[in-house]
C-alpha cells in the first residue's frame, strides 16, 4: 500500500520529524516523486481539526476575533455615520484611503508572483504563486470595503456603476475615482479567474485523493469534472499564459491608476508625475513583504520546509531589495523636484512633511523603507529567517507609514494657512483597520486549511524537471 | 462528445486504456499508437507535458483566438460606453471642455478589454474543453483515480475505425505499459 492509498483509508498526519530546508540552491527538496508532493501538499487539507498545528486553532480564533471587531466597527459606522472617524475637512480621506492603497498594494506582489514571475519563468516562484494568489484575493477584498465604507451612504455603493437608472444620471467617467471603480473590480474578478483555473487541476487531484466521501464530492463539484485530457492541458496552458499576459498590464495600470486619484489633483504632494511608478514599487515591495510575513511562519507549521525552500525566500528578500531601492528612489525624486520645482506651496509641503506636526512619521518611514531594508544585502542576514521575517513586518509598517504621510501631510496643510488642520484617528479607525487585518488573516488561515496552498501540478512538474535536468549552478 | 454512428459497433465500450509511470513513456506510447493509425485516442496526465497534445495529432489551438475577440470586443464595449454617457446620455458642460474628451477614456477602456480578454480565456477555455463535465466514461476504470496524481494514461476510443477490442488491446500491451484495461461507457 502506497501514499496515497494510505491517506486515503486511514487519512494524513503532518511528518513526525522536521524536514530540513535545503537550502538556498535548491527549488524543491530532495527524494520527491508525483504521488510523494501530492500527498503533502493535499494531506494538509485532509488533516482531522484534532491534528492541526494548534498554532493554527489560536491563530485562527483570534483572527475571527478581530473579524467580530470588524462587524461591530461597521454597525456603529452604518449607524452614526463616517463622524465616529477622525476625518474632517480638510482631511477628509484619513484611515479609510490610507488603508485601501496599503491592502491593494499587497495584492500587487501576488500578481506579480503569479503572472510576471510566470512569464519569466522563475522556477521559485512555483513553491509560493499560488498563496500569493490567495493573499491577492483577500488583501483586494479588504481593500474595496474602504472606499465602500468611507461614502457615507454605503448602501448606495451601486450608484458607482454605470447602469440605467430612474433619474438617468450617469457616473463621470473623466474621473480617477471613477477609474478606480473600474480598476478594482476587474483587478478583483481577474485576479480570482486566474486563481481558480490555477486551482482548477489541483481540485481534481483532491477528488482522486480526499479520504472522506463529502471532501471528494465538494472537490469533484469544484473541479468540474478535471480528467488530465492531454488536449484539455494545451488549451489550459494556453489560457493559463494569455491570463498571465493580461494580469501583467493590470497589475501595473491598477495602482496607476489608484495613484492617479492623488497625481490627477492639484495639491502639493500629490500633484507629481512619479507618482504611478512609484506606487507601483511601492505596491510590489509591500506585497513582497507581506508574502514573506505569511509564508515563513506557514512552512514551518505545515513542515513544508522542503517544499518552500530558502531558494524562495532569498529571491523573494533580493526582489524586495530591488523594488525598495525604487522607492527609495521615488521618495528622492519627490524631494528632488519639491525644491527645484520653485514653487513654494511645494517646498513647503516638503519641509512640512519632514519637519511638521507629522515629521516623525516621515523619519519612521525613512527608517523602516529605506534604511533597515538595506540589510538584506547580507546573505547571513537573508538566510536568517527570524531576521527576514522582522525585515517584512518593519516594512509592512513602513509602507502602511508612506500612505498616512502620502494622504495626511499633504492635506492637511495646503495652500490657505486658515484652512488648515490636523487629524488623529479615532478608536473606530483603528478597529476598523485591525479587523480588516483580522479578516485577512482569518480568509489566510481558512485557505491553507481547506485548498491547497502550494500548486500540486506545479510541483510536479519541478519533480519531472529535477529528474531530467542537471541544477545549474548559480553565483550565491 | 458526439457518439458516431462507428461506435455504435461496440455498445457500451468507450474504449480500451494502458497505464504507464513516465510521461516519456506516455509521450512514446502516443506516437507509436498514431504511427500505427490510430486517430481516435487521449492521453491523461496529472500534470501538462511538452509534446503530449501533439503527439496524438492535436494541432489546432483556438483559446488565443478566442481571447483576441473577446479582448477587442471589451475595447469597444468600455469606449462606446464612455462614448455614449458623455456624448449621448448625459451630456455635460464641464468649463467648457469638449464632450468627446477620449483621452480621458482610456483607462477604463483598458481596465474593459483586460477584463473581457480574462473572461473569455476562461469561458472558452472550458467551453472548448467540454467542461463543466461530471461524468466521463475514462472515470470507469478504477485505476484512472491514479491520473491525477502519478500515473500517465493513453486511452484509444472505440469510435477509432482502427479499434477493435481483441487487436487494440494486445498493441496496447506491446507498449510496456502497466496494465490494459477496457473503458466501459
Amino acid at each position: 500500500m502506497d501514499q496515497i492509498e494510505k491517506v486515503k483509508e486511514s487519512g494524513y498526519q503532518l511528518p513526525g520529524e522536521i524536514i530540513p530546508d535545503p537550502g538556498a540552491k535548491i527549488v524543491l527538496g530532495g527524494g520527491h516523486d508525483y504521488a510523494s508532493v501530492t500527498e503533502r501538499i493535499a494531506g494538509v487539507v485532509y488533516l482531522p481539526m484534532k491534528n492541526s498545528p494548534k498554532k493554527w486553532l489560536v491563530g485562527a480564533f483570534f483572527a475571527f476575533c478581530f473579524v467580530n471587531l470588524l462587524m461591530l466597527a461597521i454597525y456603529v459606522l452604518f449607524t452614526r455615520g463616517t463622524g465616529i472617524w477622525g476625518i474632517n475637512i480638510p482631511i477628509g480621506w484619513g484611515f479609510a484611503i490610507i488603508n485601501f492603497v496599503w491592502w491593494i498594494g499587497i495584492g500587487h506582489a501576488g500578481t506579480l508572483i503569479s503572472a510576471i514571475l510566470f512569464l519569466l519563468k522563475q522556477d521559485w516562484r512555483t513553491s509560493i504563486n499560488r498563496f500569493s494568489e490567495a493573499m491577492t484575493l483577500f488583501a483586494v477584498a479588504c481593500a474595496g470595503m474602504f472606499p465602500i465604507l468611507h461614502l457615507g451612504r454605503p448602501w448606495l455603493f451601486y450608484w458607482l456603476l454605470p447602469y440605467p437608472n430612474s433619474m438617468w444620471l450617469w457616473p463621470q467617467p473623466r474621473s480617477p475615482l471613477e477609474w478606480d471603480v473600474f480598476a478594482v473590480s476587474t483587478y478583483g474578478t481577474v485576479s480570482l479567474v486566474f486563481w481558480y483555473v490555477g486551482l482548477l487541476p489541483d481540485l481534481a487531484s483532491l477528488r482522486d485523493t480526499a479520504p472522506s466521501l463529502l471532501q471528494r464530492r465538494i472537490y469533484g463539484v469544484m473541479s468540474l469534472g478535471w480528467r488530465g485530457s492531454a488536449i484539455h492541458w494545451h488549451r489550459y496552458q494556453k489560457a493559463y499564459l494569455l491570463l498571465a499576459g493580461l494580469s501583467t498590464p493590470l497589475v501595473l495600470s491598477v495602482h496607476t491608476i489608484v495613484s492617479f486619484d492623488f497625481a490627477i489633483s492639484v495639491l502639493p504632494g500629490w500633484h507629481t508625475t512619479i507618482f504611478p511608478p512609484y506606487f507601483v514599487a511601492g505596491a510590489v515591495y509591500s506585497g513582497f513583504a507581506m508574502v514573506l510575513t505569511l509564508i515563513i511562519p506557514l512552512r514551518a507549521w505545515y513542515n513544508m520546509r522542503d517544499l518552500i525552500t530558502l531558494r524562495t525566500i532569498e529571491a523573494a528578500c533580493k526582489l524586495m531589495l530591488g523594488v525598495g531601492l525604487i522607492v527609495a528612489y521615488g521618495y528622492a525624486s519627490e524631494a528632488f523636484f519639491a525644491w527645484y520645482s520653485g514653487d513654494k506651496y511645494e517646498q513647503f509641503m516638503y519641509w512640512n512633511r519632514m519637519t511638521g506636526p507629522y515629521g516623525f512619521t516621515y523619519w519612521l518611514l525613512i527608517l523602516c523603507n529605506i534604511l533597515i531594508p538595506q540589510l538584506l544585502w547580507s546573505q547571513k542576514v537573508r538566510h536568517s529567517l527570524a531576521l527576514v521575517w522582522g525585515i517584512s513586518i518593519v516594512i509592512n509598517i513602513g509602507m502602511w507609514l508612506e500612505r498616512f504621510e502620502i494622504v495626511v501631510t499633504s492635506l492637511h496643510r495646503d495652500f490657505l494657512p486658515s484652512s488648515w488642520g490636523m487629524y488623529i484617528p479615532s478608536k473606530w479607525d483603528w478597529a476598523t483597520y485591525a479587523g480588516t487585518l483580522g479578516f485577512f488573516m482569518l480568509l489566510i488561515f481558512l485557505f491553507v486549511r481547506f485548498l491547497p496552498s502550494i500548486s500540486i501540478f506545479e510541483v510536479r512538474e519541478q519533480v519531472h524537471r529535477d529528474l531530467h535536468e542537471k541544477p545549474v549552478e548559480e553565483h550565491a | 462528445m458526439s457518439h458516431a454512428v462507428s461506435s455504435k459497433r461496440y455498445e457500451g465500450l468507450h474504449g480500451a486504456m494502458a497505464e504507464f509511470d513516465t510521461p516519456e513513456d506516455l509521450i512514446e506510447a502516443c506516437e507509436k499508437a498514431y504511427s500505427e493509425g490510430y486517430r481516435k485516442m487521449d492521453a491523461y496526465a496529472p500534470m501538462p507535458v511538452e509534446g503530449l497534445a501533439e503527439a496524438i495529432g492535436y494541432k489546432k489551438n483556438k483559446v488565443a483566438l478566442c481571447v483576441l475577440i473577446g479582448g477587442c470586443t471589451g475595447v469597444c464595449f468600455g469606449l462606446g460606453l464612455l462614448e455614449w454617457i458623455s456624448m449621448v446620455a448625459y451630456p455635460h458642460n464641464v468649463g467648457g471642455r469638449p464632450l468627446n474628451s477620449w483621452p480621458a477614456f482610456i483607462p477604463i477602456t483598458f481596465e474593459c478589454m483586460i477584463l473581457f480578454s480574462a473572461l473569455t480565456a476562461l469561458v472558452s477555455m472550458l467551453a472548448m474543453n467540454g467542461l463543466p463535465r461530471p461524468y466521463h466514461a475514462v472515470f470507469n476504470v478504477p485505476a484512472f483515480e491514479r491520473a491525477s496524481v502519478d500515473r500517465f494514461f493513453l486511452c484509444i476510443e472505440s469510435q477509432d475505425p482502427k479499434f477493435e477490442p481483441d487487436s487494440t488491446v494486445s498493441f496496447l500491451q506491446t507498449l510496456g505499459g502497466r496494465e490494459v484495461n477496457f473503458v466501459p461507457e
